[in-house]
């Protein structure tokens, strides 16, 4: 694509919209709507050419309040009208907004499609482990045990991890973020918008009403250097306040630990250095959960392959030039008569 | 056989009006291909006709039982027809299940011509025969041609030494030399196509065409020695043009795409596969050169999402499917109305309730297309009524949809899906044409604005400078579009998504009698697949001098705005309709129309005296 002269830089104030916005006063949504507003004005979006589209729930009101296009439709099928901006016009850069219940819930089957099909679609998951909208029932990224209306004796729901469903489902970009990081958020939005295909983002979203803190563990500023690591492709996955701990591949137990570089004789040339193509590595990131481990942000795998859209409008095209579209002469295919 | 028209022409001709035949066998037989390439033969002399495809849901049911039979009907003659026939003159039988399930719809003292090299134990036994219907009185008022085409068959193609298995697939096509030779069909057009459909196996290619002529052959050199005869069809006086032979679905297929070409726009079919609408996505996909894109979703509510999202950027989305598959698809229907977004949902109805019977007729999703939504949520629909109708009423429904911003459904049915017909082939540029006008002005925009006259909300598709909006299933503010939970507002919007519907009433054709007179005695109403049907009855009725007509309403909803006077000058109106009376309570509701009903839900269309016999029996009342 040519790079586009620009010809007044807007920011990110440029992508609001007069609308009241109507999440919760201390939602995490309003973080992430700040967080993609930066984005697209640090990536030089134009509004006339993005759309925004989203399902049902607390997130999905999202469109409202970004001035691109954007389309509120149905619970969980987001993905189905995003899929059919994208082949009607190739040139839309599409956003698609959806949460744990109406991407993994209702939408499940839609979200395990976009993904295998590799639509170019940026797709933003704003995980907050329960339903608000319809206030407070457990969802499908629910910890077993948690007590909502619909479970006054605790789940008995084994929950879905958002990232790995994406892998298994053969997302080719998966990353992860969390609301309230504004400093590594955007850099990650923007690599999913970059990225050429269905690229996939979960992101830690505090609903401070039904399910406050419920990422708190890892979220907290005070101790994030020690719960979290930001991968970086090519980078040694080395963490933590003190920057001794790191992620080392253990084959007996073929798994990763963390270790302290320093300790028991670990140098740094035991830290695995992140390899964002390698599938495998991805799997295992997404699978470290707190306390045990640091929760793995940022872009954990990104390993493009031609769009689902790309290759369909390959095929219209070459269509276009093998045949003569001939509406008549199509009519007049096969066997005809004449009656004098 | 009409018999009255019977005339001998020489001593082995006999000439004829019309003839329906039936083609019936196993389903692994080949009878829709048997009949499929009788009809082009047939169409070729110039004969008017109209087909059946009957087939089971099963793709390969279990070998020789009775509902593993597939059959092909065909009425055709030099004279008009409307209908598949009633009865057969003629039934065609590959095995005794085929007979079993066939033997009560055919005419009495008509033909069965049967392989008897199928007439075995063990397949008599698995169609439930316990003696052989060869050996008992059961055929006695039949003229009972019995041949044994297994044995011809196999020793015919025996050179090409094919398998078992590829021999007996053969028999088909010896039996359909035969039938072509007694009714003076070519057999050049078939040996054609047997030959491009086998051009990678030149061997089977060769075996079927051998075996065509032997049956073709046998029939010349027995024509002495057996009870065969041959029957002459003249030619049907059709209006000059050139002809092809179409069924619903691909007449359908062609207006929709004709009408996106009027309106220029591109199509985006969202599908996925469902019996008996499949064909549609077939088709759509081999048209790439028109722009078209297609897309197999993963299920229905995917499918349609994705036109709607498509409708959403500026091309034309459509969605096909069947009722089950448009039950599923009804909260999106309705977000598209709520969104006022153009839209083709086509539903080629089957018979329900859920599953029901894939492969049978029905029209009983009337009041889905209707009413089948939450919320008050008008649409417009439409109807086809026969093979070639699908044509005009696919530009139809394109233009309103475009014009008005409006979901368009739709309804076909199986049958005249599958059935084909002749069909005038139409010229492109006689029809006008309709392009839409994407909204681009950005002065006083919001994307709720209307258009005075039509009621339709502006087309502002995505990539317009100056025009970012935001729209959803969220109730609008009337004068800005913007999300509004207002009561006095809720109101007027619901009465302006109804009043846009409700004037379209202006914009459509007045209701035509199609056949008697304005005002009289008796009325039958129709719509969709039963046209044919009723058409005959009534011919035959008024022929006979009763005093009755014929009106097909093709727009189901808004309904023709004479339409209620129309009915109004009967003295009596009976609704035909094959399910339980929709059309029959839409009417009454909206006209407080003393209306009668006559329903068949069988899963077959209806037959012609079974309508006659209702137009007789209530006109009787009315003396
Ligand atoms: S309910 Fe929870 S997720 Fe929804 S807006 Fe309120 S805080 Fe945010």
């Amino acid at each position: 694509m040519n790079k586009q002269v620009d010809i007044k830089k807007l920011s990110p104030k440029d992508f609001e919209t007069d609308q009241e916005v109507r999440w919760c006063p201390g939602c995490g949504d309003y973080a992430i709507l700040k967080g993609v507003q930066m984005t697209l004005a640090n990536t030089g979006a134009t509004p006339e050419n993005t759309v925004f589209v989203s399902g049902i729930g607390c997130s999905s009101r999202f469109p409202y309040y970004i001035s691109t296009y954007g389309f509120h439709t149905i619970h969980g099928r987001a993905p189905g009208f995003a899929t059919g901006i994208k082949l009607a016009n190739p040139d839309l850069d599409v956003w698609l907004v959806t949460g744990d219940g109406d991407g993994l819930s209702i939408g499940g089957n839609h979200m395990l499609h976009v993904l295998r099909r590799n639509v170019d679609i940026q797709i933003m998951l704003f995980n907050n482990e329960i339903y608000g909208l319809t206030k407070g029932q457990y969802s499908p990224t629910s910890r077993p045990g948690l007590i909502t209306p619909s479970t006054p004796m605790g789940s008995v729901d084994a929950p879905l991890s958002p990232c790995v469903f994406a892998l298994g489902a053969g997302a080719r970009f998966v990353a992860r973020g969390i609301d309230t990081s504004l400093k590594e958020l955007p850099v990650t939005l923007a690599r999913a918008k970059d990225h050429k295909g269905a690229s996939f983002v979960e992101i830690f979203q505090n609903c401070l009403v039904y399910n406050d803190n419920v990422f708190g563990e890892f979220t907290a500023k005070k101790t994030a250097k020690d719960t979290q690591i930001h991968v970086k492709h090519g980078e040694k996955m080395i963490f933590g306040k003190d920057v001794i701990k790191g992620l080392r591949f253990n084959t007996e137990k073929f798994g990763l630990e963390v270790v302290i570089i320093g300790e028991n004789g670990i140098t740094e040339d035991d830290i695995l250095v992140h390899d964002e193509t390698n599938r495998h590595m991805a799997f295992m990131l997404c699978e470290l959960e707190s306390p045990d481990y640091p929760v793995v942000c940022g872009v954990i795998y990104c390993n493009p392959a031609e769009s689902y859209d790309k290759a369909v409008q390959d095929q219209v095209a070459q269509a276009k030039r093998d045949k003569k579209a001939d509406f008549n002469a199509l009519l007049r295919r096969g066997r005809t008569w004449t009656v004098e | 056989m009409s018999v009255q028209s019977t005339q001998h022409v020489n001593d082995d001709v006999t000439k004829l009006e019309s003839v329906v035949i039936r083609f019936a066998g196993d389903s692994g037989d080949g009878m829709q291909l048997t009949g499929s390439q009788f009809s082009v033969a047939t169409a070729l002399e110039g004969s008017d006709l109209s087909t059946f495809p009957d087939f089971p849901a099963e793709i390969r049911a279990p070998v020789g039982t009775t509902f593993g039979v597939s059959a092909f009907q065909i009425n055709f003659g030099s004279v008009e027809v409307s209908t598949a026939g009633d009865e057969p003159d003629v039934l065609v039988v590959m095995n005794p299940a085929a007979l079993k399930v066939n033997l009560n719809n055919i005419r009495k003292g008509g033909m069965i011509i049967l392989d008897e090299g199928a007439f075995n134990a063990k397949n008599l036994k698995k169609a439930g025969y316990e003696t052989s219907p060869l050996e008992d009185e059961s055929l006695a008022q039949y003229n009972v041609i019995r041949l044994n085409i297994t044995k011809m068959t196999v020793e015919t193609v025996k050179k090409f030494g094919l398998g078992n298995k590829d021999s007996l697939r053969c028999k088909n096509m010896w039996t359909l030399g035969l039938v072509l030779w007694m009714f003076g069909r070519k057999r050049q057009p078939i040996i054609d196509s047997l030959a491009q459909k086998f051009a990678k196996k030149p061997d089977v290619a060769n075996a079927n065409i051998a075996a065509l002529n032997a049956g073709h052959a046998f029939g010349e050199t027995a024509e002495m020695s057996s009870n065969l005869h041959r029957y002459q069809i003249n030619k049907y006086e059709e209006e000059a043009g050139i002809y092809r032979t179409v069924n619903g679905n691909q007449t359908l297929c062609w207006g929709i795409l004709a009408g996106s070409q009027l309106a220029d726009l591109e199509l985006l079919l969202g599908s996925y596969p469902i019996t008996p609408a499949s064909p549609l996505l077939h088709m759509l996909s081999d048209l790439k050169e028109f722009g078209v894109i297609t897309f197999q979703a993963e299920d229905e509510i995917a499918a349609i999402c994705s036109a709607i999202g498509a409708s959403f950027a500026g091309k034309l989305g459509m969605t096909t499917s069947s009722g089950p598959g448009i039950a599923l698809k009804t909260e999106a229907i309705g977000l598209a109305i709520s969104t006022e977004l153009p839209l083709i949902v086509v539903d080629i109805q089957r018979a329900g309730p859920s599953t029901g019977l894939p492969t049978k007729t029905e029209q009983s999703d009337l009041f889905q297309a209707v009413w089948g939504r939450n919320g008050d949520a008008p649409i417009v629909v439409i109807s086809v009524s026969t093979s070639t109708d699908g044509f005009d009423v696919g530009i139809e429904a394109v233009r309103l949809a475009t014009k008005y911003m409006t979901p368009v459904m739709i309804l076909s049915d199986g049958y005249i899906a599958n059935a084909s017909e002749p069909w005038k082939i139409p010229d492109i540029n006689d029809y006008e044409a309709f392009p839409v006008k994407f909204h681009q002005d950005p002065e006083g925009f919001h994307p709720s604005k209307r258009d005075p006259e039509t009621l339709a909300r502006v087309w502002a598709k995505p990539g317009t400078p100056e025009l970012m909006h935001r729209i959803g299933g969220i109730e609008k503010d009337y004068d800005s579009g913007h999300i509004s939970y207002d009561a006095d507002n809720h109101q007027k919007m619901t009465n302006v998504r109804r009043a846009k519907i409700d004037n379209i009433a202006h914009d459509i054709p007045l209701q035509e009698v199609s056949q008697g007179t304005e005002g009289g005695k008796l009325a039958v109403i129709g719509w969709g697949s039963t046209y044919g049907s009723i058409h005959q009855a009534v011919k035959k009725a008024r022929k006979d001098g009763l005093d009755v007509s014929h009106i097909h309403i093709r727009h189901i909803w808004p309904l023709p705005r004479n339409l209620e006077a129309l009915l109004n000058s009967y003295d009596k109106v009976i609704v035909a309709e094959m399910n339980v009376g929709q059309l029959n309570t839409l009417l009454r509701s909206q006209y407080l129309l003393d209306s009668v009903l006559l329903s068949k839900v069988s899963g077959q269309p209806f037959k012609i005296v079974e309508i006659h016999k209702a137009i007789v029996e209530n006109i009787g009342d009315l003396k």
